[in-house]
């Protein structure tokens, strides 16, 4: 599904055929698609209305308004049929059932980057409050909304909550000026604290691993910390220095390789294909060879949320790799091993990188950096493909489809669907 | 010599050149004898001259000469004088003090040309000396200011030293200070952040008044219908039942993910206990059984009986599975033991090893070969006891076990209890398997006979309904056969009645029997099996059956 102004188009996966048009009150904001795939939320968060579309009957229509107390933020609920609104200055988050038609209100909620968590299995929601200058976070039972745990939490200003994959232990973790992370279990209590160091900027990103064994801890001190689940203690910790001494460690670098063309079979005046191709630049991977220093960039220091630190982690689907990409070193992502708790691959391009995701299925990293390539890793190797397009197409996000064989590149005002072969055993 | 003889004439009466010319050809003369010392006297000729014309002149000839004889003769020279008295002149003594004066003067030339040599010698090394002096006082002077300047550099470097202490204590402070500047801006800051947000939800909360008093109408959800749950549900009321279920179930999830935990943890610790386990009998069979050879010979019986429980502790090892502190520890314990044993035992090798290199004598080794194949013959004798202390132990044990004594050990012995009960019962289970396939065989065979009978029942039928029709026509005669057969057997009823047609259809017609000979062989055998399998039913035999039972028989050993 893809949003164009005020039009929702609708598409096949596979063969990007066009199968319903929806037209919307207004500029859509927000687009989401229901747990079992059968309804689309279209937030128009101007209008503060959000409508419903259904796939199945293209007639059956819903229009939510929130009126006068606007919309900032809207989803789905794991179920599918109930969508949570947080209305405008975070008065309130407002739960609209579809099946009963029926209103439920949750106050005071946290106006931070992640203040609702749904575990995996969609069974709970956590969400953070904040009444009293004191920080809350209420656990809800999806099914029929009842709250099941109301507790406090030590932290001065709640920045986010995550749940780990197995649904038993929530991770909320403080603002960045204070580095503190406290893990909860689903009942309420407190399992435990962990503090790295005190003073300096905190915690900028965290990521549990698939089997919510490792919570990996990314902070400003471009380090990344993991804590295993047991004894929730530091078992090891990952440095980005800015060069990289290791043997063992591969660096491939992408460069730029010029396309050769003939000469003689340049025609005038030059054929589109051939421009792009000619302007275009092809690159590859190269291994460079142990010590490389990268490019280090310091940020201004007088500014607030300055671009250092750890900002993007993700594990791998098979809880083997770390990907994470160190802020003071925009272009280079580094791969971690974590069955060693080494350092594997680092990644480094030519462009800052934008954003990178794991294939569900397999090791395998798409990684895109604001230009017309995507790029590939997996632990046989790295590939860089250019996307097929006339003119220009600076991919922005990327993102896999479940099952692994494509996944959707956008730009800013198109996207493209990338298909990928399986190999033939 | 020629001039030798001219000239001394003169000298009796010469005046001083003339003494100058003597003196001055006396140089000439032997000028290869020793013209050097000849020279000597050559700068100062014109003293000598001088000193010569003042020492003789034509006055004082006779004193002169007197005076010369007078030094002569104390010098030890015989006199010149021919005799004792008398002017007479003693040519040849004056020519052999001469000589000897001349000699004499050589000597001394040459005295003097060493002295002066050794005064030359002298003075160079005084030379030398005095220049080595001055250089070593130089010497001394520099090392004494370098000496200076280097402890100038120390003092300079240690307060150098000082001071930087001083600046790093001072940046410690000021850190400190700006530590304790930062935690209170900090507290600070979060107390103006409170203050500022209750105004925010103070505000948030007036917002949030109005927009509800508002009564927007336009706060509404329109739905074309109701969407039914995804999961086909309908919805509950919430009741305080559901607040407790929900509570169950959030408490399940927890204890499921704890147990599922538990269990890899077990799995896990299991598998480390055994390769612990292994490790230890692997280190035990490493160990030569030296070690325990000692402690037998000092005390036989417990510790033999500790060995034994070690040993036995050892098969038991359904213990280990029991995870109690105790039994962690004892095996932790009794590794770390045996691992001590090993280690101490390959050192023992290693210097027995470096021994041997060095000290390379044959004879030694014969010797240690000899205590090998004594002590292998001590090992295998106290092995052969050891046997037979295990076999005395397992006696023991099974007495033991007529009477349990402790609670662990019964405990322990329900365990083994447990254990042959288990293998017993899968023994069972084994056997009943093995009896469920044979009757599901049979079973099958049953239904494939069933489904055989089922056919030929048809068969039968339609052969029965022709059989009847020819009956009809000839009633007569198969009225009197059928008399004859009288069998009360358990046989169905239907099935008689076929048996008996059957037998007598065949008794009529062969060739119709023979067709359905090996039809009617299978429900004889059915009937059979059934026979076997309801004992009870056909119990009698009687005698009619003897002939349908022989020819079933008969056609039993056809068809088997």
């Amino acid at each position: 599904a893809s949003c164009v102004q005020y039009r929702l188009v609708v598409r096949d996966v596979s063969t990007l055929q066009i199968l319903q048009l929806y037209t919307c009150l207004d500029q859509i904001q927000y687009i989401e698609w229901s747990s079992d795939s059968l309804f689309v939320l279209c937030a128009m968060y101007k209008r503060g209305i959000v409508q419903v579309w259904s796939l199945e009957q293209p007639d059956w229509h819903c229009k939510i308004d929130e009126g006068s107390a606007g919309l900032v933020a809207s989803c789905w609920s794991p179920d599918g049929r109930h969508i949570l609104n947080t209305t405008e200055f975070h008065l309130r988050i407002t739960v609209w059932s579809l099946c009963t038609k029926s209103v439920s209100y949750i106050k005071y909620p946290k106006a931070c980057q992640q203040g609702i968590a749904f575990t995996k299995d969609g069974r709970y929601m956590a969400v953070a409050e904040r009444r009293d200058c004191k920080d809350f976070i209420s656990i809800f039972v999806c099914s029929d909304w009842q709250l099941l745990r109301h507790f406090d939490t030590e932290t001065q200003d709640l920045f986010g909550i995550e749940w780990a994959p197995n649904g038993c232990v929530l991770a909320v973790w403080d603002t960045c000026l204070e580095y503190k992370i406290l893990l909860y279990s689903l009942d309420g209590r407190l399992l435990s604290t962990y503090r790295a160091y005190e003073w300096s900027l905190g915690i900028k990103s965290i990521a549990w691993s698939p089997s919510s064994q490792f919570l990996a801890i990314g902070s400003y001190d471009e380090k990344v910390r993991i804590l295993n689940h047991v004894t929730w203690k530091k078992i090891t910790e990952f440095e980005h220095p800015a060069t990289i001494v290791n043997t063992k460690t591969i660096v491939y670098k992408e460069v730029e390789k010029s396309p050769s063309v003939e000469t003689e079979r340049l025609s005038f005046p030059p054929t589109r294909a051939l421009a792009s191709s000619l302007f275009s630049m092809q690159s590859k991977y190269d291994i460079s060879q142990v010590p490389v220093s990268l490019q280090y960039i310091k940020p201004v220091a007088d500014r607030a949320n300055p671009k250092m630190g750890i900002g993007m982690m993700a594990f791998s689907p098979d809880n083997c790799f770390l990907a994470t990409k160190n802020d003071n070193i925009p272009n280079t992502v580094w791969i971690w091993d974590i069955q060693k708790l080494k350092l594997f691959v680092v990644l480094e391009q030519l462009c800052a990188i934008q954003s990178f995701q794991w294939d569900p299925r397999q090791p395998r990293l798409a990684v895109c950096t604001g230009n017309s390539k995507l790029y590939l890793w997996s632990p046989a190797g790295c590939v860089s493909v250019q996307v097929p397009v006339e003119g220009d197409f600076q991919i922005v996000s990327l993102s896999w489809h479940s099952s692994g064989d494509s996944m959707a590149l956008l730009s800013k005002d198109s996207f493209c669907v990338c298909y990928l072969e399986r190999e033939e055993v | 010599m020629g001039d030798w003889n001219t000239v001394t004439v003169p000298v009796l009466s010469s005046d001083s050149k003339n003494i100058f010319q003597y003196t001055s050809e006396k140089k000439i003369s032997p000028p290869n004898m020793n013209s050097q010392v000849l020279r000597l006297p050559l700068p100062s000729s014109k003293s000598m001259h001088s000193f010569f014309s003042a020492f003789c002149t034509e006055e004082n000839i006779e004193q002169s000469i007197s005076y010369l004889n007078r030094e002569l003769t104390t010098l030890g020279f015989p006199s010149i004088y021919a005799e004792s008295k008398g002017k007479e002149l003693n040519l040849i003594s004056i020519i052999n003090c001469m000589n000897e004066l001349l000699v004499l003067q050589h000597k001394n030339l040459r005295a003097q040309e060493e002295v002066e040599m050794q005064h030359l010698k002298l003075g160079s090394d005084m030379d030398h000396l005095q220049n080595c002096y001055a250089k070593l006082k130089e010497q001394l002077e520099l090392s004494k200011r370098e000496i200076v300047g280097l402890q100038e550099r120390d003092r300079q470097l240690q307060s150098k030293n000082r001071n930087l202490h001083q600046l790093l204590k001072n940046e410690k402070d000021e850190v400190q200070k700006l530590q304790n500047i930062i935690s209170s801006r900090a507290t600070q800051y979060n107390h103006d952040m409170k203050r500022k947000e209750r105004e925010y939800n103070k505000l948030k909360e007036r917002l949030h008044q109005l927009v509800m008093n508002k009564k927007d109408k336009k706060i509404a959800m329109e739905v074309l219908n109701y969407v039914g749950r995804a999961d086909g549900k309908r919805g509950a009321w919430r009741t305080d039942k559901t607040e407790a279920r929900n509570e169950e179930e959030m408490y399940k999830v927890l204890l499921s993910d704890y147990e599922q935990r538990q269990n890899q943890l077990l799995v896990e610790n299991a598998e480390l206990k055994k390769v612990l386990q292994q490790m230890k009998k692997e280190i035990i069979s490493l160990l030569p059984p030296q070690k325990q050879k000692p402690k037998e010979r000092s005390e036989d019986g417990p510790v033999l009986s500790d060995l034994e429980e070690d040993i036995g502790e050892l098969n038991k090892e359904n213990i280990w599975e029991l995870s109690c502190e105790t039994v962690r520890e004892q095996l932790t314990n009794s590794i770390r033991k045996q691992w001590r044993m090993l280690k101490n035992h390959v050192e023992k090798l290693d210097n027995q090893v470096s021994r041997v290199h060095s000290e390379a004598l044959n004879e030694k080794d014969v010797i240690s070969r000899e205590d090998h194949e004594l002590e292998t013959e001590k090992l295998e004798l106290e092995i052969q006891q050891c046997k037979e202390m295990i076999k005395t132990q397992q006696q023991l044990l099974q007495q033991q076990l007529m009477s349990p004594c402790d609670d662990d050990t019964t405990l322990l012995l329900q365990d083994c209890y447990l254990l042959e009960e288990r293998e017993r019962l899968q023994e069972e289970w084994r056997l009943f398997r093995e009896q469920k396939k044979n009757f599901e065989k049979e079973r099958r065979s049953f239904t494939e006979a069933a489904i055989r009978l089922g056919l030929e029942r048809k068969a039968f039928e339609e052969d029965r309904g022709a059989w009847l029709k020819q009956q009809f026509l000839s009633m007569s005669t198969d009225y009197k056969r059928s008399e004859n057969v009288t069998t009360p057997s358990a046989f169905l009823g239907s099935s008689d009645q076929d048996n008996r047609l059957v037998k007598s259809a065949s008794q009529q017609r062969k060739p119709h029997c023979k067709l359905s000979g090996p039809v009617s062989a299978e429900p004889c055998q059915t009937s059979q099996y059934i026979t076997r399998n309801s004992s009870s039913a056909a119990s009698k035999k009687p005698a009619g059956d003897s002939k349908p039972n022989q020819w079933v028989e008969s056609d039993k050993e056809e068809t088997e």
